[in-house]
């Protein structure tokens, strides 16, 4: 699907990125911890997520995501706008919760940009 | 191909995280550096520059480039690492509530730079800093 679909499943409003919504995506990844997107999303995958901040933006342009949708119906402060326009990553935002967006994505087809972290990987503390 | 370059990191900058990530991404993107290599130097970068803004008082990211590899040296004047083993453990932190709002200090830091990388040192002396030196290599093209 494209990014215009994906806007159009979770009733998103676009904020950043009107010239890239025909980038087709068939993966996702979503969190709310930047660490977790580092290590684990994947290239060409579209970003759910419940931070707003400008840092998220960076995390999108240095791993080549195609889209971040912001969950919980928040609003990104305009430096985090400004630099998603700079860096050419498209925003947009939702009102559904973190489950809901990506159980709707999944429901169109969307699959996990990773499916499990392997279990060498998880170590008891 | 050859290329150097130095960032200076300032501790407790939260609001500037990732800047010099971007620009170890948007350099060696210049330098014709393939996707794969290029996104796990980038990666390791984000989090070296975390991890100064979130423990150190300032810190240094140099980036090498040569034709086999890119190398990434992280130096830091800061309270050092006790217990390099425990740090290197996932999901061990010691973050402050600030770096846990930005979305970072989940543990994975270092755990992510290692293994993103091809070669990875780390040396750290209490009350005076940490180094890391991050090796990639870039395979023979042709």
């Amino acid at each position: 699907m494209t990014l215009f679909d994906v806007m159009d499943i979770l009733d998103a409003k676009l904020l950043v990125g009107r010239k890239l919504l025909n980038t087709k995506v068939d993966t996702a990844f979503s969190a709310d911890l930047l660490s977790d997107v580092l290590a684990y999303a994947r290239p060409g995958s579209v970003l759910l997520t419940g931070l707003t901040n400008p840092q998220v933006v960076r995390t999108a342009s240095v791993l080549d995501i195609a889209a971040i949708v912001i969950v919980r119906g928040k609003i990104p402060p305009a430096e985090t706008l400004r630099l998603a326009e700079e860096l050419e990553i498209p925003i947009m935002a939702t009102h559904y919760i973190l489950f809901e967006s990506s159980g709707r994505l999944y429901r169109h087809g969307i699959v996990g940009c990773i499916q499990k972290v392997g279990a060498d990987e998880i170590v008891a503390l | 191909m050859q290329y150097e370059n130095s960032y200076p990191v300032k501790g407790g900058d939260f609001k500037e995280a990732g800047k010099v990530a971007v620009l170890v991404k948007m350099a060696l993107k210049k330098m014709g550096v393939a996707p794969e290599i290029l996104r796990r130097a980038a990666i390791a970068a984000y989090e070296s520059e975390v991890n100064i803004i979130s423990y150190a008082r300032m810190g240094t990211i140099r980036l090498q480039v040569r034709d086999d590899h890119i190398r990434i040296d992280v130096e830091d004047e800061g309270p050092g690492i006790e217990d390099i083993e425990l740090a290197m453990r996932p999901g061990y932190s010691t973050a402050t509530e600030l770096i846990r709002e930005l979305g970072f200090g989940a543990g994975m830091g270092l755990v992510n730079i290692k293994s993103c990388s091809d070669e990875f040192e780390i040396t750290s002396e209490v009350n005076q800093g940490t180094k890391l030196r991050i090796l990639f290599r870039i395979p023979e093209t042709g």
